[in-house]
């Protein structure tokens, strides 16, 4: 399935014919005349004419009693193309997902009551991955607030502590306002979700409240001014620090990709010729197959990188935020270095970890600004720094590979799919993670190259995330394939969106990772908890009678010749498709770091010697 | 404390100030777990919007940062937009840095000083009922008058006292009159100034 874009990059229908032109035309009416075809302008059109104005072309959402009064005029909208969802949780992880995908601010919506709190994990990821969303939803009639009304319940005091911001709405005359602050706060500085909960007579209330400018909008915001550029006499010390530093490392976060600062961090990495470790969310900022990116980091990690890190005299972190994933026991990280952190909130700077030359502004700025002020080294100038690395890496790369596909008795290994997932895609395609071993599998094996290729719930970790976060990214990005990379426990959270799928014609493909396992409880049974197994095996249905319920082809490998075969089935489907792996149940991801370890502590093998 | 300026100025060193030489075996020493230093009492005044909810908020964010509040008062100011909070709580000085922080993450936050190194006026007020009997009502009136409290209502079986001054000022009358029987004690916690010409102000950065 194709998605036509008219010239603004819009999602029109029919996009050239008399249809779309009409469509143009309403639309202008609409945003220039208070009262569009002939009807008073109510709350619910203030929503709608300022997703348009923001740019909104999609949103995912579910209808319910007190949202309905913005369902009612949804029609007279057409530029907005409205995406029913089968679980609000869907919703949200869509909003996400075009989000990361795009770098725009992505739109849910659903109800009061149950419809707002199945929002909330959402909201959550993406809270805890800085993701601009803004959520939208209805609530009870204002003087119904407080009255434990049908469907109500106090949404705002729930989501205060997991958006960036929130309100709650109770006139209309407020909405222009609110809705143009909500997309503001959401996507500038450090971004986030923003939560509007509206009552349902607001929606209905008839208002003329012009829309405010984004000079407006910032004025009436005096304590939200993040700051952009980094301190002059800082970056100078930072670049003192980068010219004497013998094994430096670039620790290469979200906030690259964040800035769009993927080219700066390049040219700053080739200037001072530092490698570039990544992590989780860090992935795509630099093009793995360069030259100086060394790799990911963290819990699991390749051994090479955290060793790199362990080692270091200067780790210069990048929009990161020292999360216990990348560094593990605190007291025991890069014992040796000193640190450099860059990043536009100043409340990471020294939450995790004592920096020494605090940096803050936006990675993209700061870089080219200190790249001139940085000594530029020569390849040779590292030589032995840089042989050391490479002897490392090669170590570490061969120790958990299973380049036949077959891990112990030729059972099909998750590692080999996952690279031949990035490779038949051309290492271009969106992948999106869900959680556990399949998340970690395709951090250490796809081989990134595009920035927002990667999208994962990092922070949170929410399984389930994958598929309804493909339904946003594919949308947002039509002309790159969408995959999403599922466990069978991830997968059977949020499958409901299957018939979503089907019913938006939305073309992700989904890779089910199926090992009857919940693999990361299985691993942490196995290792961290001496075998005792509980809740960690799963029943799952037949994969491809489910999908064919759903009318969605689906293809099946469980052996390692099978599987080119299958991916390139799934993708010559103009459409959903699925690609069930049967993978084996009981293969770990190695290395390992145990929860309150540290990164020197690195476990690699377990039981038999072909892990 | 500034969120802005890029500065840190309470950033100790971390545990390897010397760079090694490569292959060199690493310094020994642990680094530093942000929070994990000598804790002592920090008196912070934020300024915010006076809008509803934000109290909710700050005491949100104090509970989830895991964050140990002795005492908050909250008022207005002479700028009806904004109102001012006296946040009093005990921590090391690199983790509270960490609570203004997180403090200036929230949109209606609008400025947030750490005054425990500053001269200042820091006064609470109290209400104490004091069981009294003919016999030592006196007594109970001349104590309090001698550390400055006043007498504001007085029953046959009782003294309200309500006293101003320093934490420590209401500590010490509330030990003296404990021997009589206090019946009900209230406190606002600590409301602070700056001494001098200085004041606590939100600018607006333009």
């Amino acid at each position: 399935m194709t998605i036509t874009k008219g010239p603004t990059g819009r999602h029109v229908p029919a996009a050239g014919t008399k249809a779309a032109k009409d469509v143009e035309r309403a639309r202008t009416q609409m945003l220039h005349e208070a009262k569009p075809r002939g009807r008073t302008r109510i709350g619910a059109d203030v929503v709608l004419e300022a997703l348009l104005r923001q740019g909104a072309d999609v949103l995912f959402g579910y209808p319910g009693g007190v949202i309905l009064p913005l369902y009612d005029v949804l029609g007279d909208y057409p530029d907005l193309r409205h995406v029913l969802v089968r679980h609000e949780q869907g919703a949200a992880h869509a909003a996400d997902g075009y989000a990361r995908a795009t770098g725009r601010v992505g739109v849910c919506m659903g109800t009061s009551g149950p419809g707002a709190t199945n929002l909330v994990t959402g909201l959550a990821t993406a809270q805890l991955d800085s993701i601009p969303v803004v959520a939208i939803t209805g609530n009870v009639p204002s003087a119904l607030i407080g009255k434990d009304a049908f469907q109500e319940i106090d949404i705002t005091g729930i989501t205060l502590p997991m958006t960036k911001h929130n309100y709650l709405v109770r006139d209309a005359d407020e909405l222009p306002r609110v809705m143009a602050e909500a997309f503001h706060i959401a996507r500038t500085g450090r971004p986030g979700p923003v939560h509007v909960d509206i009552t349902k007579d607001a929606l209905q209330q008839e208002t003329t409240a012009p829309h405010p400018s984004e000079e407006e909008v910032a004025a009436g915001l005096p304590g939200f001014k993040p700051n952009f550029d980094g301190h002059p006499k800082q970056l100078r010390t930072a670049a003192r620090e980068i010219d004497h530093a013998e094994r430096p490392v670039i620790l290469a976060g979200h906030g690259v990709l964040v800035a769009e600062a993927w080219d700066d961090l390049r040219a700053f990495a080739e200037k001072t010729q530092v490698p570039v470790a990544h992590t989780l969310l860090g992935i795509g900022g630099i093009d793995e197959t360069h030259p100086l990116s060394y790799g990911y980091m963290g819990m699991h990690g390749w051994k090479h990188v955290n060793k790199a890190i362990q080692s270091a005299d200067l780790l210069i972190a990048l929009g990161m935020r020292f999360d216990d994933r990348v560094t593990g026991k605190v007291s025991t990280y890069a014992p040796g270095a000193r640190i450099i952190h860059v990043d536009i909130d100043p409340s990471e700077i020294g939450k995790n970890v004592a920096v020494d030359v605090p940096i803050v502004g936006d990675v993209g700025r700061v870089l080219r600004a200190l790249t001139p002020l940085v000594k530029a080294r020569q390849r040779e100038e590292r030589e032995a720094y840089f042989a050391e690395l490479a002897e490392w890496r090669r170590e570490s790369e061969r120790a958990s590979w299973h380049g036949s596909g077959a891990w112990r008795d030729g059972l099909l290994s998750a590692d080999f799919v996952i690279q031949r997932i990035g490779e038949l895609t051309d290492h271009d395609a969106t992948l999106i993670a869900d959680v556990g071993q399949n998340q970690m599998w395709l951090a250490r094996y796809a081989g990134f190259r595009r920035p927002n290729s990667h999208l994962s719930s990092g922070g949170l970790g929410t399984m389930g995330y994958s598929m309804p976060a493909g339904m946003g990214a594919a949308l947002g990005r039509p002309d790159k394939e969408t995959w999403a990379i599922a466990g069978d426990g991830g997968f059977q959270m949020t499958l409901q969106e299957l018939a979503t799928l089907v019913q938006d014609r939305i073309p992700v493909k989904v890779a089910l990772f199926d090992n009857k396992k919940l693999g990361m409880i299985r691993q942490w049974q196995e290792i961290i908890y001496a075998g005792n197994y509980h809740s960690a095996s799963l029943f799952g249905p037949d994969y491809l009678k489910l999908c064919e319920a759903y009318g969605i082809p689906a293809f099946r490998a469980t052996t390692p010749d099978q599987v080119d075969d299958a991916i390139r089935a799934a993708q010559a489907v103009d459409g959903p498709a699925l690609v069930w792996f049967e993978i084996a149940e009981e293969q770990n991801v190695f290395p390992m770091m145990p929860a309150g370890k540290g990164l020197s502590d690195l476990i690699e093998k377990w039981g038999g010697a072909d892990e | 404390m500034s969120a802005t300026d890029g500065a840190h100025p309470a950033a100790p060193t971390t545990g390897a100030a010397a760079a090694p030489t490569p292959g060199a075996a690493l310094a020994p020493t642990a680094r530093y777990v942000p929070g994990s230093g000598e804790t002592r009492r920090h008196v912070l005044i934020a300024i915010v919007n006076n809008r509803p909810g934000v109290l909710n908020r700050v005491a949100s964010l104090m509970r989830a940062r895991n964050f140990n509040i002795e005492s908050l008062a909250v008022g207005h100011t002479e700028n009806p937009d904004v109102s001012r909070m006296t946040i009093t709580l005990r921590g090391d000085d690199y983790g509270v840095e960490q609570v203004g922080k997180q403090l200036y993450r929230l949109i209606d936050v609008l400025k947030v000083q750490d005054v425990t190194a500053e001269r200042r006026i820091e006064h609470e007020l109290a209400l104490i009922k004091v069981r009294a009997t003919n016999a030592n009502r006196a007594e109970i009136v001349t104590i309090v008058e001698l550390y400055k409290g006043r007498v504001v209502d007085l029953a046959a079986d009782s003294v309200m006292v309500e006293a101003t001054g320093t934490e420590d000022d209401i500590d010490r009358l509330v030990e003296l009159v404990t021997p009589f029987g206090i019946r009900e004690l209230v406190r606002t916690g600590s409301i602070v100034m700056l001494r001098g010409a200085q004041t606590v102000e939100f600018e607006e950065k333009v």
